[in-house]
């Protein structure tokens, strides 16, 4: 194929709902969701660590469900309510996950933050972690260069409530 | 006034961290202006060579391309290496990305598309076609050692080997217990989860420049001087730094190209790297290292000689302090130190969290474990032995070294007296369990700092310095300083930094920023409070008018007797009566010289590590930490701790994960990304406990701290190492530890 | 990534007539293998055809008894499926064993078959590399093979197949339904994927136009005895070095029917049945595990990088299959070996 400035672009309507708020845009096919929230939308709270789904920092949810954004093409979501840690909370409104991270100093750098708190709130939704393991494994798809884990996984394991469930399991 | 603390030393949540949990913190590539121009960056795929040709046309025609810039087309910028050399420059020529068609590396930038949007800057890039020629690589240090030298010029005094004391060599022939291994560890990748980028501002007739680096002055001098600018014209910011470990230190080549390309088209112009380029900018080099004990039958030292040969690339002699820890980490007479550099067709390697440390007491600490063994003695054991007093490197003394009590504290936490002595002996199922320590140690210094306090007449405290923040805590502990020092809660301190306009701050680096920042902040603080009594004074029939500045302290927005708070002015009545509206001082901290004559401090640490390795599948665990620190005074336990987690962690990558893989026949890294490049994954990290036990130092900092960025890491591969000596004995002198490492041994 | 036209199929007909129109068309189901492909110049296509509206969502119980797992259903739905879990256990482990939650509640059925090698020169557009670019050669031959395939490899490749699910699928002996322009057929998941031989590009069996449209799974008497043991570099995250899918009847103290698959050591899912049905009647012990392991790498032939996995697959077979025979198969959460 000659790929030259004659060759049109084509362009698709979207019609996205973004933390509540609904955006109808027209967007060539090859923008993935993850470049369409940081760019147009201004939505800088996803970030882009590796741009390949290797590292969760792009972690949004889609109708719920946590997936890696910048794998996506914003075409082939049209519909789909997304939510990013924007939607989650706002410094003067937290989120408990965002009021747990901040209070165990579940970050540092802070880049990887809004993935790992968007995953985690995938992770309450989805039910599936019941102990510490399971949070340490069902987080794995968000690297943290710092290292903060331990306090990630402090965090998540309090909002989960589980330190309870896990005494009366014991008990 | 830091000593009946109510702020410092207490484990505030970061003062920043509502912005990071809920998206609104802005690192360097999100950053917005109308007309923003996207970069995107092409590299070379051979490691050595040039170009014959480089093809644009398709590129250019690329709806949506502004301009495609290579070695051709560059604008003209400095020409002298002076120019280009920033303050964290290494001996050597630094790196010009399109200053010609020479290829120095695997990945080495060779064009920038500059387009409208991202999108087409990316599929734009992939048109470029590129002829080179080839030059044969040379990139593996095994085979490049055999032409290793001296480096000419030394990078700094640190960095060079003491010369030898007493008789190494005689002393080890004579000695009943000895141990010589070599040891290799491969090139890592600091992988920040923020990529590299830059973005480029037009804003009040200048230049405003959001980059990542852990300098914004670096960064801001490097620009005028490349480019000629008036320094009046650029700022610099980095308010957010999503991760460096040191890869932040040195300008990088997105920096550049973005300026170049905004000064070229006078427009905003944004460069953000890939994953994959994150490879080629720097890195932790390959190293290889021989270190030979000799002991007496009780485990003293009698000989310790430490010959480090490490990667550099082909245009800098990039160096770092690997050996000189062996020669002061514990007592011993007869030590001979020795370093040299390999050339590599591979980019300049840079300082990665605790450079040279994190490389040299790993090899010198599993050769510890190994000489506990030819000894016959308790790993702890020996290294109480063998406890030094003072810098026998230097013949100086230690500010403090509360190292004593890290192998007491941590050994106890750990529970490491239930260990038993010989390999193999303690099993769970499958897995053969086996604990390892190590000791750490890293310098602890300061570097000139200086820092502006604001004291507003309605309590309200302004910090500003041209410091940075790169998730070490930095904006959190200078507020506390500052709301100390004025007696107002942590919430009325705002903290500017990250801005190159701020009083001026040396790189984020080494570890040095609390201390020295932090002292800088508190010099100010109680200049603003000396200033305030001045003014107190001179009110008529003031109540403090014989007191002195050691008298007096700012309590509930009133300055007032030490002694007796009902005495005293508010910070209203005493500014009125000045006609001022705030006060704002300076301060200013620097090294004492005189006392360094004498003096020299580090931090230390002792590190425990619990492993289990399935005895048939080989796959390494790592279940359990304890990290005990000595590191002066804790600002602020809570990001102190993260501090040190966060070295485990990459400590526990460092032994187990980490490796640029490089096809030498090529000489190009092939895992350059997350799925291959393993770092340790929330799976892999269970409980890491940080201890740190009390070490007084009143030389180090003004405020007693010592800084924690780098210890966490240091020793933590080789307890890791002996860990798994323990658990499998098996001895594996190659990092990373992988499963075919330890199937191979 | 290149240009690319985008069109939406709403129906198979629709995708399959597209596909057969258009030659360097791709179907574009969760993405997160073709488009990291994409943007890593690996794979151009021309057109793409988002399949995501087509009716293939659900899984489904057929009147034989047998369990159709539509190829849009996503990784973590069927993992997390009751159905599945309860007759299949040794899928939903494979799948929890893989990528990560994000990746699995993308990630379809029918693009997890489809999904392409990770050995680094296919993934590098300048390599030479046969599979990408037929005839260009193999870098991986003689370069950094540590990841690459110990049996069944070939002059032209030495690729490995990435996925765990298919191991699991392999060792269950799933059926791929598929739908092309000649209509639709079945086909046995051994015959799904192909060895590289002279033409390592082509990973599968599908036919130009053929699009996988479920894979069925038929009743087993695996539930008591089966294991997914997964080794690789980090605990999880990370693509498999050596995988064991093992699966066994056993009846009065005997072997009646045994499956082993493999991953990370071919370029598809590793299923040898004649060696499988030498052990009809053998005794389920560590001893029997050891001859199965001698017997399935019997061929096995490293590369340098890779000539551990000889080893490590050798014993992954023995653990595995002493899992599955005890009834403790591995936990994917607990990272400690069963």
């Amino acid at each position: 194929m000659e790929t030259g400035a004659s060759h049109s672009l084509p362009s698709i309507p979207v019609t996205l709902t973004v933390n509540g708020e609904r955006h109808r845009f027209e967007l060539h096919p090859w923008v993935t969701l993850l470049d369409l929230l940081r760019g147009p939308l201004q939505l800088t709270g996803t970030k882009k660590g590796c741009d390949q789904g290797q590292c969760g920092a792009c972690t949004v949810l889609i109708d719920g469900e946590r997936i890696n954004s910048c794998l996506k093409l914003a075409v082939s979501v049209d519909g789909a309510e997304i939510t990013t840690v924007e939607g989650l909370g706002t410094p003067e409104n937290m989120h408990p996950l965002q009021k747990a991270f901040l209070e165990h100093d579940a970050y540092q750098c802070g880049y990887c933050t809004p993935g790992q708190i968007c995953s985690a709130a995938g992770l309450l939704a989805e039910g599936h972690a019941h102990s510490r393991a399971d949070i340490r494994e069902l987080m794995s798809g968000n690297l943290c260069r710092c290292g903060a884990y331990t306090n990630i996984a402090d965090a998540v394991e309090e909002v989960m409530g589980n330190q309870a469930v896990l005494r009366e399991a014991a008990e | 006034m830091l000593n009946h603390s109510r702020i410092v030393g207490f484990p505030f949540s970061r003062i920043e961290g509502p912005l990071k949990v809920t998206g609104q913190a802005h690192y360097a590539a999100e950053h917005h202006a109308p007309g923003l121009l996207h970069g995107f960056v092409a590299v070379s795929t051979v490691a050595a060579g040039s170009i014959a040709e480089i093809d644009t046309a398709e590129a250019e025609r690329f709806p949506g391309v502004v301009k495609v810039y290579t070695h051709e087309n560059r604008p003209q910028t400095a020409e002298s290496d002076d120019k280009w050399k920033d303050t964290a420059a290494v001996p050597g020529h630094p790196f010009r990305p399109l200053e010609n068609g020479r290829i120095l590396y695997d990945g080495q930038p060779v064009a920038l598309v500059i387009a409208e949007g991202f999108e087409a800057a990316r599929d734009a890039a992939s048109l470029i076609r590129i002829r080179y020629i080839a030059d044969e690589p040379h990139t593996d240090i095994l085979r490049e050692r055999r032409q290793s030298y001296v480096p000419a010029e030394p990078r700094g005094e640190s960095m060079v080997p003491p010369p030898p004391r007493g008789e190494p060599e005689q002393a080890f022939a004579a000695a009943p217990c000895t141990v010589s291994a070599e040891y290799v560890l491969e090139g890592e990748h600091h992988n920040p989860m923020e990529l590299f980028g830059t973005t480029v501002l037009f804003e009040n007739g200048g230049l405003t420049i959001h980059d990542k680096t852990q300098g914004p002055q670096n960064t801001q001098a490097y620009v005028c001087n490349v480019f000629g600018l008036d320094p009046e014209k650029v700022k610099v910011r980095n308010d957010f730094v999503g991760g460096a470990f040191g890869a932040g230190l040195r300008p990088k080549h997105q920096l550049f190209l973005a300026v170049m390309a905004s000064l070229d088209l006078q427009r905003p112009v944004k460069v953000e790297l890939s994953r994959r380029e994150m490879f080629y900018l720097t890195w932790r080099p390959a190293t290889v290292q021989r270190v030979s004990l000799a002991a007496d039958r009780d485990g003293r030292l009698q000989s310790v000689m430490h010959h480090a040969v490490q990667a550099t690339s082909r245009y800098e002699d990039y160096q770092e302090n690997v050996v000189n820890w062996s020669g002061l980490a514990y007592r011993c007479d007869n030590v001979r130190l020795s370093y040299e550099l390999a050339k590599l067709d591979v980019s300049t390697p840079g300082d990665m969290r605790a450079p040279g440390a994190a490389t040299g007491v790993t090899a010198l600490e599993t050769a510890m474990d190994e000489l506990a063994y030819e000894v016959g003695i308790d790993p702890l054991e020996l290294r109480r032995r063998n406890f030094a007093d003072h810098d026998q490197n230097q013949g100086k003394q230690f500010t403090s070294k509360a190292l004593d009590a890290c192998y007491r504290e941590g050994a106890a936490r750990f529970g490491w007296d239930r260990r038993s002595f010989s390999p193999r002996s303690m099993r769970e199922g499958h897995d053969l369990v086996g604990w390892g320590m190590a000791g750490g140690v890293w310098e602890a210094s300061i570097a000139p700092a200086e820092a502006r306090v604001r004291l507003s007449v309605d309590g309200a405290v302004t910090v500003s310095a041209a410091a940075s923040d790169i998730g070490t805590g930095t904006y959190t502990i200078l507020g506390q300083i500052a709301a100390e020092t004025f007696g107002v809660p942590l919430g009325r301190v705002k903290v500017e930094i990250g801005d190159s306009t701020l009083p001026k701050t040396g790189v984020e680096g080494g570890s040095r920023t609390a201390a020295s920042s932090g002292s800088a902040v508190q010099v100010a603080s109680k200049a603003a409070v000396k200033t305030l009594l001045a003014h107190a004074k001179g009110m008529p029939n003031s109540p403090l008018a014989r007191a002195s500045e050691e008298d007096v302290s700012i309590s509930e927005g009133r300055l007032v007797l030490e002694r007796n708070h009902q005495i005293g002015l508010s910070i209203g009545d005493i500014m009125d009566a000045a006609g001022v509206s705030f006060i704002e001082e300076h301060g200013k901290i620097e090294p004492d010289e005189a006392q360094m004559k004498k003096f020299i401090s580090y931090t230390h640490s002792a590190v425990f590590v619990e492993v289990k390795v399935d005895e048939d599948l080989c796959i390494p665990r790592v279940t359990r930490v304890v990290s005990a620190i000595a590191g002066g005074r804790i600002l602020n336990p809570k990001t102190a701790r993260s501090q040190i987690l966060g070295g485990v962690v990459m400590g526990i990558g460092m032994a187990l994960h980490e490796e640029g893989m490089i096809d030498h026949r090529t000489g190009r890294i092939m895992n350059h990304n997350l799925a291959e490049y393993h770092m340790p994954a929330h799976a892999d990290i269970e409980d890491i406990e940080v201890v740190f036990v009390e070490e007084e130092d009143d030389k180090v900092s003004p405020i007693g701290a010592k800084g924690l960025g780098e210890i966490g890491i240091v020793g933590v591969a080789a307890a890791v190492s002996n860990a798994i000596f323990h658990a499998t004995g098996k001895r594996i002198r190659h990092l990373p530890i992988t499963v075919d490492r330890i199937l191979g041994a | 990534m290149r240009p690319f036209d985008y069109t939406r199929a709403e129906t198979v007909r629709e995708a399959v007539a597209a596909l057969v129109a258009n030659p360097e068309a791709q179907l574009l189901a969760g993405g997160t293998n073709l488009v990291d492909l994409m943007k890593y110049e690996v794979a151009h296509p021309a057109a793409i055809i988002d399949i995501n509206h087509l009716p293939l969502r659900q899984i489904e119980e057929l009147a034989d008894g047998s369990l159709r797992i539509g190829a849009l259903v996503s990784n973590a739905a069927v993992a997390y499926d009751s159905r599945v879990k309860e007759r299949y256990p040794l899928l939903a482990s494979a799948i929890l064993a893989g990528a990560s939650p994000q990746l699995r509640n993308a990630a379809t059925t029918g693009g997890n078959l489809l999904q392409r090698t990770r050995c680094y020169y296919f993934y590098d557009p300048s390599s030479p590399c046969n599979k990408r670019e037929p005839g260009s050669g193999c870098s991986a031959i003689g370069g950094v093979n540590r990841i690459h395939a110990i049996l069944g490899a070939s002059d032209k490749c030495i690729a490995v197949h990435p996925s765990d699910m298919c191991v699991a699928l392999a060792a269950l002996a799933a059926t791929v339904e598929v739908e092309g322009p000649e209509g639709r057929r079945y086909i046995p998941f051994a015959e799904f994927h192909r060895l590289p031989g002279d033409h390592p590009e082509r990973d599968n069996t599908l036919a130009p136009g053929e699009m996988v449209l479920a894979v069925r799974l038929e009743g087993n008497h695996f539930v008591p005895h089966h294991s997914y043991l997964k080794l690789r570099d980090r605990l999880s995250f990370a693509f498999a070095l050596v995988s064991v899918a093992a699966a066994m009847d056993i009846a009065d103290g005997e072997i009646v029917d045994l499956r082993v698959a493999l991953g990370g050591v071919a370029h598809m899912p590793w299923r040898d049945s004649l060696a499988e049905a030498e052990f009809a009647g053998a005794p389920p012990t560590e001893e029997t595990f050891r001859k199965v392991a001698v017997r399935l790498l019997a061929g096995a032939k490293g590369q340098g990088g890779n000539d551990f996995k000889i080893p490590l697959a050798h014993r992954a077979i023995v653990r595995a299959l002493s899992q599955a025979a005890a009834g403790t198969p591995q936990d994917q959460t607990v990272k400690a070996f069963q």
